[in-house]
């Protein structure tokens, strides 16, 4: 794509392009070349701004030079692992602008006006783009070349195509071995490398290093500022001359700027994160993928030689990027300069434009100059970038799709996978880098992904593992949001369990007067409460009214203003805690009765032959003495009740004082009522021995039955009078099996008909085929009747349906289609131990305030609304999610930023009714870098996936798909436009933060939901649909992109591989998990030794493809893999059942269903495909 | 021929049958200027140990329309064999098996003395006898002891083949499945919502009759029991225990509020369960009850205790509004049952009405009984429902189901009606008169609930001109053949054919005169009146009453409680006219006339004028008014009492006085149906009201000091005396207005 853009660019750029691109490239390798020339492509692309610079930098050189940097780059990445880019990235992130821009400003300080006066083009989107650009580039000039690539890295250049794959895939396993030498070793040993390499090895360290440091070290506030007043003067300044001289480390990043300023119009930093990582790919492609790399990077170092200098210097500037990290951090300053990465192209083009990667290494001055923008725009993007790299590479790919222009043509035809941007490079990246606790304590920071182990400390705001948002940067007004296309969202999980090292929320208790509030907006006691008049009141933070403080709750203020009792209140130094709610905030005034938990058993003719009935009533026996309960110490106070029905319910008398069980059936069940009162719902020590005998009887007593209708109405019905008999809230567990055909309200017919899909009569399928149940559901939700549903079906059971009421109520649906005892115990009963045991909360209500200028406006999840503000959940469990969509009524302010308090009613399992409050404040933005450099692809992914799968209630699956790619492409679209440095159109430039969101976006219209393969049952559709409604965001991502792991190799835990069939070797072992399911892969040519070790059998033809579980065996291997899968299992809220796959055996069909970077059986776009037809689409848009 | 009082004995010993006239006017005219009609009280089943069923079944007219038994009345062609019907004078044949019939060869039917005969049907299957219990448990728990007692009594006293059920109600209602192991199950139903029969088959999951038969003769046997009703052998222990387990109704009731009821729904359920499960077959609902019915269709009145039941006052302000719905609910369920051949039986113990007048038809279109007390706690009723499963001497109840009572009559005189404890078949026929008296329109009754004091009154009209005389010594003949199933689960057949003289009421009004049975006439013309005070609403029934009884001197009639509302709740009138509809004749002569004996050192116990002059100081008073047994001890002889003079031992005489009425009373009590409110009062005690309600009041406040006589006791009260009833009477009685 970059390619693409390149030419573009180029032409802007004008000259280099040809020279840069492929002169740098070709100059680098002759392997290389291929690669690079998409490189190239890009960089020819920069090239048009090599050109200027070109003559400085000897556009080739710079070329060349820039491979290396790029290289080291990539090398520092791959060679971290891609660990290292991944660091880069997340970092980024983190730092937040403020940081980056410290350091850029640092940088900057030092550096030069240069920045200024790439910030000075910031200004203006474009400028700030420009900027970004520049900042690429500039990180491109850290190791010239490096930001060059770093830019590239965020740009996907056609042309890299080559280079991506070796980048990614291959290059950082094996090419990096092979290659390494150079690579790894320059990566890792940066400096150690040969000079050329050192050149590059310095971008790399540095790079590396730097960004991470960098975003330690930098304050990301400065380099906002930075930017924008460098900018100016860059503007000015921006004479890439400059840069060239610039190379200096400090140089780097003014040189950036300079570059900007040519590039201003493409805010390098920024867009380089994206795009960059996209050259940047190329480069790494050719790192890691090529051996020759190496060798071609001594190509290209020679190149560099020239460069080397330079490069060396930057070595020397390293540290001063490092300090930067900046390449890296730059970017990550980019955050909001990511996109700086694109533009780096761009802004390099200036310097390095043209050839940006290319031109970098030549401007080793410019990119001096850049590095500080790389800086920004590396450290942010680097992270990324590398993982770009191979992204880029990819995008080479895009470029083959815009390869019309120059660069790419050649590479272009086939986009290298290695080359497109990786998630695992991504969340590597990250992992490598968050090795501190997350403290929250700073606004607008945004977490590490979900997919890394960090530890929270909360300091005011709610933790990630409760709150996360689309962005940690609002855009401040309404229009910006418009433009930018970005949903603003938080994915609220309000009860989630947190690790054992983090404290619970505190309970609060304010005494008979209930929790403090603000007087008009009514919300809680938060740490955004200003105390004034020493204390007497307070201001509220979100509709600024001032509140009386009661005396009981007076305390002075400290000099700084704030109260002395800060940090021995909860509510005023913490993001999370609980209230304890007074008799005000109970139903009818009274306060609640300890919950009950009803279980409903289906006891028709396929439940008894499945073996279901069987295995409940064996599991209750047990599993009641492990019912929920506050106090370990404590016998748990719900109260269970029985019932088991097939087309009539048989209720239980189970009271402690009766010899025997008593049944009552209720065969009426038009117009459903409790027979009993007295000893339905009983507490389990007492009526132990009743109830043991009933769970022993059950399955006896329908042994014989022959009935095989259902009803299925009724049987809420039931379980909600009962609890409104005993006037309590709590939850039921049905367990059942077919369509409910039985004579009786709510009764259902089959219309399973595959000829509707694809039609506009497809939404009806996964509407209710009763309004029955949407009725029903809004009685058990006022009563605080949570419904669990366990179903067992043998065929269609028309799950649209029947989870209406689990879906409003707050509960759950699980589905085990041909349930055989055998094969699925252990799944359903660690599923029903875990919902049975899970913490919850009924009757809860939730609400979500927000500071002025912001409004929620809409909620995904299991619950029901009757107003527009309240989100009335019957059960909340711990691992529900609600998501929030927030929209603006009015502007919004950088400095107070935007603040949200989701407070949640709730009655605890022990009857106790509090209320959950947390508080997240974000920062806001004027400039729409910030807004892409603070985002959360993964939570956006959550937002839009949940609101594409509500959508299709109402919208036919097409328009669905077609308004998520829109949305999509409109947002990278308005990123290009107006954050990434200018660039030619065949470019794809990523924000870095974002640099994922097509391949993930691909996972979620790939999925059964949206695109349903022929064998995929419209139950099973409805069931996802449901399912993703609730989920939080690890939950969702490792959904839609499985998490899929090499296990042949000893040692700790495995770096997981890319979703795709090329990344299986036939001799390896590996484990897919996806959260639902749970597979584990073997090559046919597996080693025996390793077969033997897990299976007990040398003999891949002997290995039991219906196993569950693997065999316990006396060997460490085998130990490790059952370990890696129990530790799989236990973070998933879901039990997932092992499947073992052989392959070439059926069964790996569906296997490969779940490897969504290929292209999948039922039409889905693989990953390569899909990106170069979203280049297309925001080619679209910019034209 | 010995005098008619003898001969009326006579035939009422024979076949349980009294007429009002035993000579007959033998035109319509005639007959109706003779005010009481031709009408007869018959007992279908009065006790005849000495009759020995005969092992075959009936010969019958050839006629279609006729259908008569052959009886002791026909003529008889020996040599032709053949037979005349004495009703339609049709010929029959005799069948083959009377071949050697000759007139030294009779058959018992042909013999005078079998005038009453019973057969017994040889075909069809021999049903089971079911009982259904339906039991209340909103009630004190130590009622509910009780009557757990009692119904686990009960179980010991049925034969082991009966089957038997349990419907438990209270908020809800609950069909016991029994004979389950380790878990007791029941079904439960809304107490709110009727169902019809076939919803409640399938809601219990009952085999349709027709899918059963499908599977050969063994499965034929099976429909004889269900889950809900098995053999009492089989499940004596299951339903002992679950009898024991049975707990009050769990469902709270708060503060002024009653208990929710659900007795409509229960009953409905319990007609409905026999309903599809033993149609056409003997069976018993005994339905327990504790209180009013409070909720669901055949509530009578609502939760909310500050709101009472309704009374007699409301009732005649039309205030009672759920009164008419319950009574239709009833009404239909009792129609529902009779038509299947079901008994329901209600005992309602409570100190409050309980709705009787609505579910009065429940028992008296079934036959079924009524029983009334205050508590389940109390001899009444543990001794009254004892003895309904009291035995004859064969070992088999004393109790009949399902019967149809079918009248034939010659062709001068013509059915006009019954009444009594059954419904109408509807069964138009020859002998159906025009002119309804009671259940009329038809000559077929059914009798669901049948022993053997069950009495009905049966009018005829006597519809032969006047310019057509009967020849000289012609008889009009009347046939009941009463079909029932007999406690032991036989079919049988009991047939009483009787004939009495038609006489020219111009020319033989004497003997017409002389054969009046003032007694019988006295209850028939009480049950008419009755009956028509239940059914017919107005001041033109009173007026139509008061004329009617003051021509007939009926005065205590007049005073009784099956007329006079005053003082009763329409439950107590529901029941005492319930009991006075279905017993015979001397039972209901107690019930009009209560009869007054005293004890004293005078002499032997006498009866004494039913007259406040009969209370004596000295004397004791023994009072049967056939729903309570009074022992009343005079001022001195309760004086004495107090002093315990009968404790010592010169005093024995005195502690035999005291005795001897105690005696009598438990012999009364012991054989009386229902058991019978036993008092023991004295002079100024609360009780002693109970007699002094009775008694003519000869002297009261108003005039005993005109009297000026010291003995007997004033009764406080405005009702006129017999002295002034008779005045008036006379009055009456020479005026022509008559």
């Amino acid at each position: 794509m970059n390619v693409n853009q390149h030419t573009p660019m180029a032409s802007p750029y004008g000259q280099p392009q040809p020279g840069y691109g492929q002169p740098g490239f070709a100059p680098v390798d002759g392997g290389y070349p291929a690669p690079y020339a998409p490189y190239n492509g890009p960089a020819s692309a920069y090239q048009p701004g090599p050109p200027p610079q070109g003559p400085a930098r000897g556009p080739p050189t710079s070329g060349a030079p820039s491979a290396p940097q790029q290289y080291s780059q990539y090398s520092h990445s791959q060679g971290d692992m891609q660990n290292g880019p991944p660091p880069m990235t997340q970092a980024p992130p983190r730092p937040a602008a403020s940081q980056p821009y410290n350091q850029g400003a640092v940088n900057l300080s030092g550096p030069q006006p240069s920045y200024p006066q790439h910030y000075g083009p910031q200004p203006s989107m474009q400028q700030v783009t420009n900027q970004m650009t520049g900042m690429q580039i500039t990180s491109g000039p850290p190791t010239p070349a490096g930001p060059g690539y770093g830019t590239f890295g965020w740009i996907y250049i056609s042309v890299s195509q080559p280079p991506v794959n070796t980048a990614y895939s291959a290059a950082p396993p094996h090419s990096y071995t092979q290659a390494p030498p150079p690579a790894s070793s320059a990566p890792t040993q940066p400096p150690a490398p040969s000079p050329p390499p050192p050149s590059q090895q310095p971008f790399n360290s540095s790079l590396p290093p730097t960004s991470q440091q960098q975003f330690t070290s930098h304050a990301p506030p400065l380099p906002s500022s930075q930017q924008t007043f460098p900018p100016s003067s860059y503007s000015g300044p921006a004479p890439t001359p400059s840069h060239a001289p610039a190379p200096p480390v400090s140089q780097p990043q003014q040189s950036f700027p300079p570059t900007q300023p040519p590039f201003s119009s493409a805010p390098p930093p920024n867009s380089h994160p994206a795009f960059v990582s996209g050259p940047p790919p190329p480069a790494q492609g050719s790192f890691q993928p090529r051996a020759p790399p190496p060798s071609s990077q001594p190509g290209s170092f020679p190149p560099h030689g020239p460069m080397p200098p330079q490069q060396q210097p930057p070595p020397s500037q390293l540290p001063p990027y490092h300090s930067g990290a900046p390449p890296p951090r730059v970017q990550m300053p980019p955050t909001s300069m990511a996109q700086n990465n694109h533009l780096p192209p761009g802004p390099q083009g200036p310097p390095g434009p043209p050839g940006s990667m290319q031109q970098p290494p030549p401007q080793p001055g410019i990119q001096g100059g850049y590095p500080p923008q790389q800086n920004g725009a590396f450290g942010q993007v680097r992270g990324p970038q590398p993982g770009y790299a191979g992204p880029y590479p990819g995008q080479p790919n895009y470029g083959a799709p815009a390869p019309a222009p120059a660069p790419a043509p050649a590479a272009q035809k086939r986009l290298d996978p290695d080359s497109i941007p990786s998630p695992i490079q991504v969340i590597e990246d990250d992992k490598a880098k968050s090795t501190e606790p997350f403290a929250t304590g700073v606004r607008g920071q945004a977490p590490p992904l979900v997919t890394t182990n960090f530890q929270v400390k909360d300091q005011g705001n709610a933790s990630p593992r409760f709150v996360r948002c689309t962005a940690y940067n609002m855009p401040c007004t309404a229009d910006m949001a418009k433009q930018s296309q970005v949903p603003l969202a938080a994915v609220i999980k309000p009860l989630a369990t947190l690790p054992p090292d983090e404290t619970p929320p505190y309970l609060v208790d304010h005494g008979e007067g209930g929790p403090i509030r603000c007087n008009r907006c009514k919300a809680y006691m938060c740490p955004y409460m200003q105390f004034i008049e020493g204390g007497r009141r307070f201001q509220c933070g979100f509709c600024s009214c001032v509140t009386e403080v009661p005396p009981h709750y007076f305390q002075h203020l400290d000099h700084t203003g704030k109260r002395v009792d800060c940090y021995d209140r909860p509510e005023l130094s913490l993001g999370s805690y609980e209230f304890l709610a007074t008799v005000d905030y109970c139903k009818n005034n009274k306060i609640p009765q300890p919950p009950a938990y009803i279980f409903l058993i289906d006891v028709s003719y396929n439940a008894v032959k499945s073996g279901m009935v069987n295995i409940v009533c064996q599991e209750l026996k047990t599993l009641l003495d492990y019912l929920p309960r506050e106090n370990p110490e404590m016998d748990s106070v719900v109260r269970v009740g029985f019932v088991t029905y097939n087309k009539v319910l048989h209720f239980y008398n189970v009271k402690s004082s009766l010899a025997q069980p008593q049944m009552l059936v209720v065969s009426d069940v038009s117009d459903m009522f409790v027979p009993l009162l007295d000893g339905f719902l009983v507490n389990v020590n007492e009526s132990r021995l009743v109830i043991e005998s009933l769970l022993d009887q059950i399955p006896e007593m329908f042994a014989e039955t022959r009935e095989t209708e259902t009803v299925f109405g009724p049987v809420i019905q039931a379980g909600l009078e009962a609890l409104k008999a005993a006037d309590c809230s709590g939850k039921l567990f049905v367990f059942h099996t077919s369509l409910p055909i039985a004579e009786a309200p709510g009764k259902l017919k089959n219309r399973e008909d595959k000829k509707l899909i694809g039609t506009d009569k497809e939404k009806s399928l996964f509407q209710s085929q009763v309004g029955f149940y949407n009725t029903l559901a809004k009685e058990c939700v006022a009563q605080g009747c949570c419904v669990d549903l366990f179903l067992f079906p043998n065929q269609y059971v028309d799950v649209a349906t029947l989870g209406v009421v689990p879906v409003s109520t707050g509960g759950s649906v699980y589905k085990y289609t041909y349930f055989q005892a055998l094969s699925d115990k252990e799944r359903f009963l660690n599923d029903l131990r875990r919902d049975v045991q899970k913490l919850v909360g009924f009757d809860a209500v939730m609400r979500v305030r927000t500071s002025t200028g912001i409004r929620a406006t809409d909620f995904f999840g299991s619950f029901f609304m009757s107003n527009t503000t309240d989100v009335e959940l019957a059960g909340l469990d711990c691992d529900k999610a609600v998501t929030v969509e927030f929209k603006h009524d009015d502007k919004l302010s950088e400095e107070t930023g935007a603040l949200m308090q989701c407070a949640v009613l709730y009655t605890s399992c022990s009857g106790q009714r509090r209320l959950r409050v947390h508080n997240m404040a974000v920062n806001c933005c004027s400039q729409l870098a910030d807004l892409y450099r603070n985002c959360e692809t993964d939570t956006i992914i959550n937002f839009f996936s949940k609101y594409a799968f509500r959508g299709l209630l109402n919208n036919p699956t097409k328009a669905v798909r077609d308004t998520l790619i829109n949305q999509c492409a409109q947002i990278l679209a308005c990123y290009r436009k107006n954050c990434a440095s200018p660039s030619s159109a065949g470019q794809l430039i990523l924000p870095e933060c974002m640099k994922l969101l097509p391949v993930y976006l691909n996972c979620v219209l790939k999925s059964d939901v949206l695109m349903p393969g022929a064998d995929v049952s419209l139950d099973d559709r409805a069931y996802l649909r449901q399912l993703i409604g609730c989920m939080d965001v690890p939950e969702s991502h490792v959904f839609f992109y499985p998490r899929l792991l090499p296990l042949f190799e000893s040692g700790s835990l495995p770096v997981a591989v890319r979703d795709s069939e090329e990344r299986l070797s036939k001799g390896g072992v590996y484990l897919l998990e996806t959260g639902l399911h749970l597979f584990l892969w073997v090559g046919a040519s597996a080693q025996q030794e390793l077969l033997l070790n897990i299976f007990g059998t040398p003999s891949f033809s002997q290995i039991d493809p219906s196993l569950t579980s693997l065999p316990v065996l006396d060997n460490p291997f085998s130990q490790r893999m059952r370990e890696i899968i129990e530790s799989f299992r236990a973070q998933r809220s879901r039990y997932m059942k092992l499947m073992v796959v052989k392959q070439e055996d059926k069964s790996e069909l569906i296997f490969r269903h779940f490897l969504v970077e290929d292209k999948s059986a039922s039409g889905g776009a693989s990953y390569v495909d899909f990106l170069c037809h979203m280049h297309k689409e925001i080619r679209q848009l910019l034209s | 021929m010995a005098t008619f009082p003898e001969y009326i004995t006579q035939n009422e010993e024979r076949d349980g049958v009294r007429f009002s006239w035993n000579v007959w006017p033998s035109s319509r005219l005639e007959a109706t200027r003779m005010v009481v009609p031709v009408s007869s009280l018959f007992t279908p089943l009065s006790e005849r140990p000495d009759l020995p069923p005969i092992q075959y079944e009936p010969v019958l007219c050839s006629r279609a329309t006729c259908r008569a038994v052959l009886n002791p009345l026909c003529q008889v062609d020996y040599r032709a064999k053949l037979w005349a019907c004495n009703f339609c004078y049709q010929r029959n044949q005799f069948p083959p098996s009377y071949a050697g019939i000759s007139e030294v060869n009779q058959p018992a039917e042909l013999l005078p003395q079998f005038s009453t005969i019973e057969y017994v049907v040889q075909r069809g299957p021999q049903m089971p006898l079911v009982f259904l219990y339906v039991v209340d448990t909103c009630m004190e728990d130590e009622d509910l002891q009780a009557l757990k007692e009692s119904l686990q009594m009960s179980l010991s006293l049925l034969p082991p083949t009966a089957l038997v059920g349990l419907i438990t109600f209270g908020r809800m209602v609950q069909v016991h499945e029994l004979g389950c192991e380790g878990i007791s199950k029941s079904y439960v139903f809304r107490g709110t919502k009727d169902l019809n029969a076939k919803q409640l088959q399938e809601m219990l999951g009952l085999i349709k009759p027709s899918a059963t038969q499908g599977r050969g003769p063994q499965p034929a046997q099976q429909p004889l029991s269900n889950r809900f009703l098995q053999p009492v052998q089989k499940i004596d222990m299951n339903l002992t225990d679950l009898l024991g387990e049975l707990q009050r109704d769990p469902w709270p009731v708060t503060q002024g509020k009653r208990p929710l009821r659900s007795l409509g729904v229960a009953m409905s359920i319990a007609v409905g369960l026999l309903e599809c499960t033993f149609p056409n077959t003997g069976a018993r609902i005994m339905t327990f009850i504790g209180g009013p019915a409070t909720q669901g269709p055949g509530m009578v009145v609502g939760d909310e205790l500050k709101t009472p039941i309704r009374s007699w006052h409301d009732l005649e302000k039309d205030n009672a509004k759920f009164m008419k719905k319950a009574t239709k609910h009833y009404e239909s369920l009792a129609n529902r049952a009779s038509t299947n051949g079901h008994i329901i039986d209600i005992y309602a113990c409570a100190l409050d009405q309980t709705g009787l007048l609505e579910m009065k038809c429940c028992a008296n279109y079934t036959g079924g009984y009524m029983v009334m007390a205050d508590s389940f706690n109390t001899s009444l009723f543990k001794q009254t429902f004892q003895r309904v499963f009291t035995k004859d001497v064969q070992g088999s109840f004393k109790m009949a189901f399902a019967a149809t009572l079918e009248v034939k009559t010659s062709r001068e005189i013509k059915v006009s009606g019954a009444i009594g404890p059954c419904v109408s078949l509807n069964a138009k026929g020859p002998c159906v008169s025009e002119n309804e008296i009671g259940t009329g329109g038809t000559c077929q009754w059914k009798i669901c609930g049948l022993d053997p004091s069950t009495t009905l009154a049966l009018y005829f009209e006597v519809v032969n001109q006047h310019n057509a005389p009967i020849p000289q010594g012609g008889r009009g003949a009347i046939q009941f053949v009463t079909q029932y199933q007999h406690s032991s689960g036989q079919r049988r057949i009991r047939v009483t054919t009787t004939a009495r003289n038609w006489a020219d009421a111009q020319t033989q009004i004497q003997s017409i005169a002389a054969s009046f049975d003032q007694e019988a006439a006295a209850i028939l013309m009480a049950r008419l009146s009755v009956f028509r005070a239940e059914t017919e609403e107005g001041p033109d029934v009173l007026r139509w009453l008061d004329r009617q009884l003051i021509r007939l001197f009926m005065f205590h009639l007049r005073r009784s409680p099956f007329l006079q509302v005053f003082n009763n709740s329409p439950d107590e009138s529901s029941y005492y006219r319930h009991q006075f509809n279905r017993h015979d004749l001397t039972q209901a002569l107690i019930m009009i006339q209560p009869v007054l004996y005293a004890y004293s050192f005078n002499g032997p116990p006498e009866p004494v004028l039913l007259d406040s002059s009969s209370i004596l100081p000295d004397r004791i008073l023994l009072m049967d008014t056939f729903f309570q047994i009074l022992i009343y001890h005079g001022e001195t002889v309760a004086q004495w009492r107090k002093a315990g003079y009968q404790e010592m031992s010169e005093y024995e005489n005195f502690r035999h006085l005291l005795q001897a009425p105690v005696d009598d009373a438990q012999e009364l009590l012991h054989t009386r149906f229902p058991m019978p409110r036993y008092i023991d009062t004295e002079h100024g005690g609360s009780q002693a009201r109970f007699l002094l309600s009775k008694v003519n009041p000869s002297q009261t406040h108003n005039n005993m000091y005109a009297w000026g006589q010291e003995s007997g006791a004033p009764i406080l009260t405005d009702d006129v005396s017999l002295q002034v009833f008779m005045d008036h009477l006379k009055k009456l009685a020479v005026s022509s207005a008559a």
